[in-house]
């Protein structure tokens, strides 16, 4: 406004060229624009093959499977985390060390060997109480008990951080009402937690959509399992490949878009904590 | 050092014996408080009578704040009593030693213990209104639409009633602590503890609360308040208890303690106290 005082031209602020952010940007989109070509005209890909398994029948049955092994691992974790969480932070010894042993166990071992511990524990009991192992134990419960377990791993760090992350002047307040430590932890102290807890947990859920993939081992009949089956048959590795890759993206970015919503919730509920 | 207090334990309890007004509604009896082996409150006894005001006031670090949170169990002690409503708090006592109450217990005990903190400590994520039933409705089991009621008329009695739907982050840090008061009385306490109410306070805020504060005295309940506002405590205060070093050095009536103190530490801490506020001001 004041620049437009005397000889506008003359005071105009011409901003600092950038020439290498050109250079690198056109560097950039010339190397996506032969990567989507070479894809798009390779004729060793059967694109036919593509269109006709996205949505063959098999396939949305692996996804189906996906879906639920996530929700059900997710499920097992987020509770069994937040119980680990809170033994984490017990003034008990015992249930401190043994929470950290838990998380030292599962978090120091690889998913897979745990997906084909789970999967193949008949070798090492053959009944569980009554029951036959192979008969409780299915690939699919056996997938759903592998990635639950190891995702309370890591969700017990992430909801331990989101607990101490909260003001310890909430507790004193919620005690001195005269509420008990798990009143207080329910009503209190978990709910402001989530501000924190939910940005780690949703990573860790995308993690799990694609750790899912892993089940494939153990014949768990998810989205890979299907697709790998479909190309032990056919041979189109790559089609059948491409074909699962789609739907995991769109599983994770279905994610990413209910984690912003979830966030944008979340801190408007919260929009007082850190005043 | 220590020669210059004479006896003043047994001195300053038959004074308080005397002040009382009623038989005590808080009995504090030869309480020790440790932080490691840091002794950071050494046999202190004091009586509250009921509808009493008394303010504790002492340089920082002092002890007040930790003798507050020991009265309602906040913080464990290491020996000593303390009765508030003739019930030994946070213990039961069997041949002479003293063993810590199931949870459950304690938090009966604190449901009639009201405190009001320094830092407000509103529940951030719940509304003004919320704030205020959460305890009635989550520990007393009173039905929610009761609580409202009482909570409105509570909220009303602090001047707040205009402000109920607002998250605490929307108010300023005065009318925070109004409603913290009023979140207090929602589960009918017999004595409010406050712990630096004020402090936290920008100056031109510290007269709406302090104002709901005489409110409440003058209606008789009984106040042990932690402050460094001399004024609140010459004015609304029936006595006045000075700490130091984990102990009450001299204690008596605000006309008499804040005038003419008779120790030299208690007069050095006035004399710093009110230098700041006037230099303040």
């Amino acid at each position: 406004m004041k620049a437009a005082r005397g000889t506008g031209a003359a005071r105009r602020v011409v901003p600092r060229r950038h020439p290498w952010r050109m250079v690198t940007s056109v560097v950039v989109c010339a190397v996506l624009a032969w990567l989507a070509w070479s894809v798009g005209t390779n004729p060793k890909i059967d694109h036919a093959a593509i269109a006709r398994y996205q949505f063959a029948p098999a396939i949305l049955d692996g996804l189906r499977v996906t879906v639920e092994l996530a929700l059900l691992a997710e499920i097992i974790g987020v509770l069994l985390g937040t119980v680990l969480a809170v033994m984490r932070l017990s003034p008990s010894l015992v249930l401190r060390l043994s929470s950290g042993f838990y998380s030292w166990l599962l978090r120091g071992t690889p998913l897979l060997v745990q997906i084909l511990l789970w999967g193949n524990l008949a070798l090492l009991f053959e009944h569980i109480g009554p029951f036959n192992t192979n008969a409780v134990l299915t690939p699919f419960v056996a997938s759903v008990v592998a990635l639950g377990l190891n995702e309370a791993a890591y969700m017990s760090e992430v909801v331990r951080a989101g607990i101490i992350s909260v003001d310890p002047g909430q507790h004193s307040a919620a005690q001195a009402l005269g509420m008990s430590r798990m009143l207080a932890m329910r009503r209190i102290i978990l709910p402001q937690a989530l501000r924190v807890i939910v940005p780690p947990a949703a990573n860790q859920f995308i993690s799990l959509l694609k750790a899912t993939s892993l089940v494939s081992v153990i014949a768990g009949g998810d989205l890979l399992t299907q697709a790998q089956n479909i190309s032990s048959a056919n041979l189109r590795t790559i089609e059948l490949m491409l074909v699962a890759t789609f739907w995991y993206l769109v599983l994770t970015t279905v994610t990413s878009v209910a984690q912003f919503f979830l966030e944008r919730r979340l801190r408007r509920a919260n929009a007082s904590v850190h005043a | 050092m220590r020669a210059s207090m004479p006896e003043r334990p047994a001195a300053l309890t038959h004074a308080a014996n005397i002040l009382r007004p009623d038989a005590p509604l808080v009995s504090i009896q030869d309480v020790h408080k440790r932080y490691g082996r840091d002794e950071v409150i050494k046999g202190i006894d004091l009586d509250v009578g009921a509808g009493e005001v008394l303010a504790l006031i002492g340089a920082s670090g002092s002890g007040k704040s930790t003798l507050l949170r020991c009265i309602n169990h906040l913080e464990e002690i290491d020996a000593g009593r303390i009765y508030v409503d003739g019930q030994l708090v946070g213990y039961r006592e069997r041949g002479g030693r003293l063993y810590e109450l199931a949870e459950h217990e304690i938090c009966r005990q604190r449901e009639r213990i009201g405190m009001v903190f320094q830092r407000f400590n509103l529940f951030a994520h719940l509304n003004v209104i919320d704030n205020v039933i959460e305890a009635p409705v989550q520990v007393k089991r009173e039905p929610r639409a009761q609580a409202v009621e009482r909570g409105m008329a509570l909220l009303q009695r602090v001047g707040l009633e205009g402000k109920a739907k607002a998250y605490p982050a929307q108010l300023s840090g005065g009318q925070q602590q109004r409603v913290a008061i009023a979140r207090a009385l929602a589960m009918r306490p017999r004595l409010m503890l406050f712990d630096e109410p004020t402090s936290a306070l920008d100056p031109e805020l510290v007269d709406e609360v302090l104002a709901v504060m005489r409110q409440l005295a003058d209606e008789g309940m009984t106040m042990i308040v932690v402050t460094h506002e001399i004024a609140f405590a010459r004015d609304v205060c029936d006595r006045v208890a000075f700490m130091h070093g984990g102990t009450i050095l001299e204690q008596g009536p605000p006309s008499d303690m804040l005038v003419n103190p008779r120790n030299e530490r208690t007069r050095a801490f006035l004399s710093r106290v009110l230098g700041d506020r006037r230099a303040s001001s």
